[in-house]
């Protein structure tokens, strides 16, 4: 069955996969986490601060980006960043938004919503007490929150972020949409150039396939660490 | 802003022939009903089967169940219908792989059997989370009143787990419909796909992004409430959010 199959193409193309494909991949994943635990966590505070309204407009915002699939939005902020962009700098038209720059705000924007639901639920997981005794020692809510609630509801919700992570690494793959050369991107192109479909993308169901398998064995490591600390 | 804007592009004849830009994207939206509800019964079929697998005292069954939840979890969708499209024609012998690459409609079927077995695998986890979250005692009673294995799941554990686990299963099958887009890139021409056409042919960016966000919005709304209308059917009294 594989007499036919030449897994010399991978050898070939093994600086471009990795050295320009895979560390798109990682950076995009690694900036992407960490734009969208920073912005999922303001908006969660934003709906749990008990003004009203701001608490429905983050409220909108998360269920908007939740009911709508990846793929629309990705499109959506392809076309909307170079506005944002011209709205941002104040220039007289849409400014050129590289791909790398678009599909970094795409994430950021869309996980965001999905890291705020987490940090939520961290957040409320925390005992009433906490902020009580914060408050009771004189620390104002922007104290309470940076070195009492916030800490806590990011360590013990520290392996639901890091699989999100992980969903998060499987999703960047779908800028392939945009042709963009990500590590799938980058197999894509060299399976159409060499004819080698098959191969290349075999090769990278198993890349993604191993990574995904060995994250998600740190991650349970470290849960069960986490759960015997505590 | 210097883009033009332009709502009424929707009723403007599309030039693909079969109505206007609003048809279109109906169109696109029928077959994402169509697609997520096949992959949906494959899901279910074989998410239930796998977690119920990893439930059972059998060691191979759950490791076997064990596996394929993550075989299929670890992967990308768009890599897992990239194997199904391209590789597994050319995998199978001459005749059968010629077969294959010929059916009409190969998108749609790819698109329905790999979002089907890729969801399987999250359904699985669910059907598994229900079941373990009865209470011991229930497989223990149904066990000492003579009931087989076969027995104790098909009367007293499934009935009481697939009502625990209506509200995930709920966002497991609006998943499913949001997954439906990945099937662009082999080709499937559903809501996402045709507003990227009709953006392609009428330069109305905006317009056709904001018509499909509308009409996903609508699924999701009708889906949520269809579902609360089971959940409260189905609700077990006693429980949280029971009667």
């Amino acid at each position: 069955m594989f007499a036919s199959f030449d897994f010399d193409v991978i050898r070939r193309s093994f600086g471009y996969l990795f050295l320009d494909g895979m560390t798109f991949t990682l950076t995009l994943t690694g900036l992407a986490a960490l734009g969208g635990l920073i912005f999922g966590t303001l908006i969660a505070l934003m709906r749990l601060s008990g003004f009203k309204l701001l608490g429905r407009i983050a409220g909108l915002y998360v269920d908007l980006m939740r009911s709508l699939p990846l793929v629309l939005v990705i499109f959506w902020f392809y076309f909307l960043v170079p506005y944002i962009g011209q709205w941002v700098t104040g220039s007289s038209r849409p400014i050129q938004v590289g791909a790398f720059t678009s599909s970094l705000v795409t994430f950021i924007m869309f996980e965001a919503a999905y890291f705020s639901e987490i940090m939520r639920a961290g957040i409320q997981s925390i005992s009433k007490g906490q902020p009580a005794a914060a408050q009771a020692l004189g620390l104002t809510y922007r104290q309470t929150m940076r070195y009492v609630v916030l800490p806590q509801a990011f360590r013990n919700m520290l392996p639901v972020l890091l699989t999100q992570t992980i969903v998060l690494f499987q999703d960047t793959s779908l800028v392939y949409v945009l042709s963009i050369p990500d590590f799938l991107g980058a197999a894509s192109k060299v399976a159409q150039r060499d004819g080698r479909l098959v191969e290349m993308y075999l090769f990278a169901a198993a890349v993604y396939f191993i990574i995904s398998c060995l994250a998600s064995f740190g991650v349970r490591r470290l849960q069960a660490r986490i759960a015997f600390v505590h | 802003m210097n883009y033009h804007w332009n709502w009424r592009i929707f009723w403007e004849p599309a030039p693909n022939g079969t109505g206007n830009y609003l048809d279109m994207l109906l169109s696109g939206l029928v077959l994402t009903i169509e697609t997520a509800i096949c992959a949906w019964i494959i899901a279910l079929a074989f998410g239930s089967v796998v977690g119920v697998m990893r439930t059972l005292p059998s060691k191979t069954a759950s490791s076997v169940g064990f596996a394929y939840v993550e075989f299929f979890r670890n992967m990308p969708l768009l890599v897992q219908l990239f194997i199904w499209f391209f590789v597994l024609p050319e995998l199978l012998p001459h005749g059968s792989g010629l077969w294959l690459k010929q059916i009409p409609n190969a998108p749609f079927y790819t698109a329905a059997i790999g979002i089907g077995l890729f969801m399987s695998a999250r359904v699985a986890e669910q059907t598994r989370a229900g079941i373990n979250s009865l209470p011991r005692g229930q497989k223990l009673a149904a066990t000492a009143l003579g009931l087989t294995t076969a027995q104790a799941y098909r009367y007293v554990l499934l009935p009481m787990a697939f009502r625990i686990i209506m509200p995930p299963l709920t966002s497991e099958f609006l998943s499913t419909i949001k997954n439906t887009s990945v099937a662009i890139t082999i080709g499937l021409i559903e809501l996402t796909g045709e507003a990227r056409a009709m953006q392609e042919f009428s330069f109305q960016v905006f317009e056709a992004f904001t018509g499909a966000t509308v009409l996903y919005l609508l699924i999701n709304v009708v889906v949520v409430i269809a579902m609360r209308f089971l959940e409260r059917a189905l609700a077990v009294p006693g429980y949280i959010g029971g009667k």
